[in-house]
């Protein structure tokens, strides 16, 4: 199967929405938050934009991912609607988990999303599972394994690894270097170089900068096309940046990292400002279309809020459906 | 002097003045030392005691638990701080295979003098992966003793105790509990393990409840006063070891018991208790002992949904109004 060109002004767009989508997601989420109407707490993924849009869209549907506790960024990408996702963040029943996974598990499983896990490293696991799965039935499938720089210090990671590289799985590792693991700096908990880690297990390993959505494509089209050859696994470290604290309460956060180092990414290296001049400069938008398509996607954000908002919330028996396949109720059954 | 302060508070104060008292004494964990962890319970820790004796671990639970039962056979005494009681799924092995049959398997030789605090609790919206109360699990593992204070007061004491003791504690902090306050003595003071608090007497039913649940059986006990029937409350504090005289004698009086807990209630704690109860106290009793424990489902993210897998003081009051009015068929 030949990799998806992004060369046209139709893909260029597409990635833009995208992007948008994540960031009106996550900005009424916060909102959502602040005014006290988000049961629990969650952590946005506005910033890292490129990093879920740039590999998402070298997927396929059937392609998987696994994703993380910072997962809104990859369920968008790898194509959830608004309407099921806000759902979910209120625990409503029409959420994509029926309202059982809440943030830290929101997965339009549809699209291949195998889930959000709140577990750091949690899916590692799954994900190669998933490549030896797709290998073992004949499939084209890859999967792509979303996780923090955290989560590189999870023993699971190197396990797997080892059995990707040694059965030539088609897992790509994905590493969001977001330079901080809650309230600690990456250099203080990581020793030695990430990509080393995996090019020990003979794992080709790349560096990219996360924020360019376009270098990240390219590259996640690449190592697909490739993983889909039998040529895997690969590892990616993206670097990149979180815009608010590790979680939405996190809000003074001073101590551990200065509102200078913030502002400054904010400026000069977001994705979607950079992305939106580049389509400028290229003639491919206006500025005007693109003024446009921010403020439609964020109406169309508003909408899915209020729909979940009104939505309601799953009835008390389900409280023990889905606990076991083939089993409707497990309160009856254990 | 006695005056009021958090869980949190009262934690942050026992390890402290352990750490003073012992500088063999030190913590590790994930964003224990300038966070002071998430629920900012360790905060002012590593200004006092500096990061050689307050250490932040890259997020390797199975790792730095290995460490922490290695430090504690040759001569320290760490606290292992474990985020979320959650992941002591990750740290099983190092936890229960090695630093709980140390002891043992060397014929007493060696020892792991180690405490690992966490917490439990749900209803806080935080799904099925950061809400589990898991104390049974440990509790199964001999060589294991397990706390579960109920209030800052227990927390306190309790900690102190664990720091001392030579064997591997595992410390369950009720999480939504950490900005509770509770008159917490100024002076010194340690609470034993497997001494139960009879927090309130009665005559007509034995309410035991554990951590969190403590509260709602004291509620409930509220509840059926005003309707005339007299429960007493139990808290064990730990449940390894387990003080199965006070809980004993209490229901020789009253002839009833409900135990309360916020684990699963299947193959848990609250039928441990239940059996030791029917074993021994079999013809004291007017009724089936009853099981309250979260309900077996993985926690619900949706709070229609997980509001009601925990029990409530009205649950409780409901199922001791039945047994005491022998209106119980079969236990629900
Ligand atoms: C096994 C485990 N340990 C600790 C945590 C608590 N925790 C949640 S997110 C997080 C930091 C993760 O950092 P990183 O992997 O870099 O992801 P980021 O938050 O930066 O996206 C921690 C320690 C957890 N959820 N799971
Ligand atoms: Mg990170």
């Amino acid at each position: 199967m030949a990799p998806k060109k992004k060369t046209n002004t139709e893909d260029y767009l597409r990635m833009y929405r995208q992007m948008v989508r994540i960031r009106a997601f996550e900005d009424n989420a916060n909102q959502l938050y602040l005014s006290a109407k988000m049961p629990g707490l969650t952590h946005m993924y506005s910033g890292q934009e490129a990093v879920a849009v740039g590999i998402c869209e070298a997927l396929e549907d059937s392609d998987k991912i696994t994703s993380t506790h910072r997962g809104h960024g990859h369920c968008v990408a790898k194509g959830a609607e608004f309407k099921q996702m806000f759902c979910e963040l209120l625990g409503k029943e029409e959420g994509y988990c029926r309202g059982k996974g809440g943030s830290m598990h929101i997965a339009d499983q549809s699209h291949g999303n195998l889930g959000a896990n709140a577990i750091v490293g949690g899916s590692m696991g799954i994900a190669t599972g998933a490549a030896l799965s797709a290998r073992r039935l004949g499939k084209k499938d890859v999967t792509v394994c979303f996780f923090g720089d955290g989560a590189t210090a999870q023993g699971l990671w190197y396990e797997v690894m080892n059995m990707a590289a040694l059965w030539k799985l088609p897992v790509i590792y994905a590493c969001e270097n977001n330079g901080y693991s809650e309230y600690t700096k990456t250099d203080e908990i990581a020793a030695g170089s990430i990509t080393a880690r995996a090019e020990a297990f003979g794992i080709e390993a790349h560096m990219v900068d996360g924020q360019d959505v376009l270098a990240v494509n390219d590259l996640a089209q690449k190592l697909v096309a490739r993983a889909r050859k039998g040529e895997g696994p690969f590892f990616i470290e993206l670097k990149t940046y979180r815009y608010h604290g590790h979680h939405v309460g996190d809000i003074n956060r001073d101590y551990y990292r200065s509102k200078d180092e913030e502002s400054e990414w904010k400026k000069v290296r977001d994705p979607i400002a950079n992305f939106g001049k580049w389509l400028e400069s290229e003639g491919v938008v206006t500025a005007d279309e693109l003024v446009a398509i921010n403020d439609e996607i964020r109406a169309d954000a508003e909408a899915a809020v209020q729909y979940a908002l009104d939505a309601g919330y799953p009835p008390a028996n389900e409280v023990d459906m889905h606990v076991f396949a083939g089993v409707d109720h497990a309160l009856a059954y254990v | 002097m006695t005056r009021e302060i958090t869980l949190s508070k009262a934690v942050n104060e026992a390890i402290a003045e352990e750490m003073r008292r012992d500088e063999t004494i030190f913590l590790i964990g994930e964003d224990v030392a300038e966070a002071g962890t998430p629920f900012k319970v360790l905060s002012g820790l590593v200004e006092e005691f500096g990061t050689d004796r307050v250490i932040d671990t890259p997020i390797a639970e199975p790792g730095f638990m290995g460490i922490a039962v290695g430090a504690a056979m040759t001569g320290s005494r760490p606290i292992v701080d474990l985020m979320f009681g959650d992941f002591i799924f990750l740290v099983m092995d190092q936890l229960c295979n090695q630093a709980a049959k140390t002891h043992y398997m060397s014929g007493g030789k060696l020892s792991v003098p180690l405490v690992l605090r966490t917490n439990l609790g749900a209803t806080r919206r935080s799904a099925a992966q950061h809400s589990q109360s898991l104390h049974a699990l440990v509790a199964h593992i001999p060589g294991l003793k397990v706390a579960l204070p109920s209030s800052a007061y227990e927390a306190k004491g309790l900690m102190k105790t664990a720091i001392r003791d030579d064997n591997p504690v595992v410390i369950f902090e009720d999480k939504l509990m950490y900005n509770d306050k509770a008159p917490v003595p100024e002076e010194e003071y340690l609470i034993p393990f497997g001494e139960a608090n009879v927090m309130r007497q009665g005559r007509d039913v034995t309410l035991i409840g554990t951590s969190s649940m403590v509260q709602v059986c004291q509620k409930a006990a509220e509840i059926l006063e005003k309707e005339g029937i007299s429960a007493e409350v139990i808290d064990p504090r730990t449940i390894v070891p387990l003080d199965e005289e006070t809980i004993l004698n209490s229901v020789r009086k009253t002839s009833r018991a409900i135990v309360v807990d916020e684990g699963h209630q299947n193959f848990g704690i609250t039928g441990e208790i239940a059996s030791r109860i029917s074993e021994k106290a079999f013809y004291h009793l007017d009724a089936p002992v009853q099981r309250m424990g979260a309900m077996d489902v993985p926690v619900p993210f949706s709070p229609a949904l997980e509001d009601i897998t925990v029990p409530t003081p009205e649950g409780v009051a409901d199922r001791a109004r039945l047994i005491c009015r022998g209106e119980l068929v079969h236990a629900a």
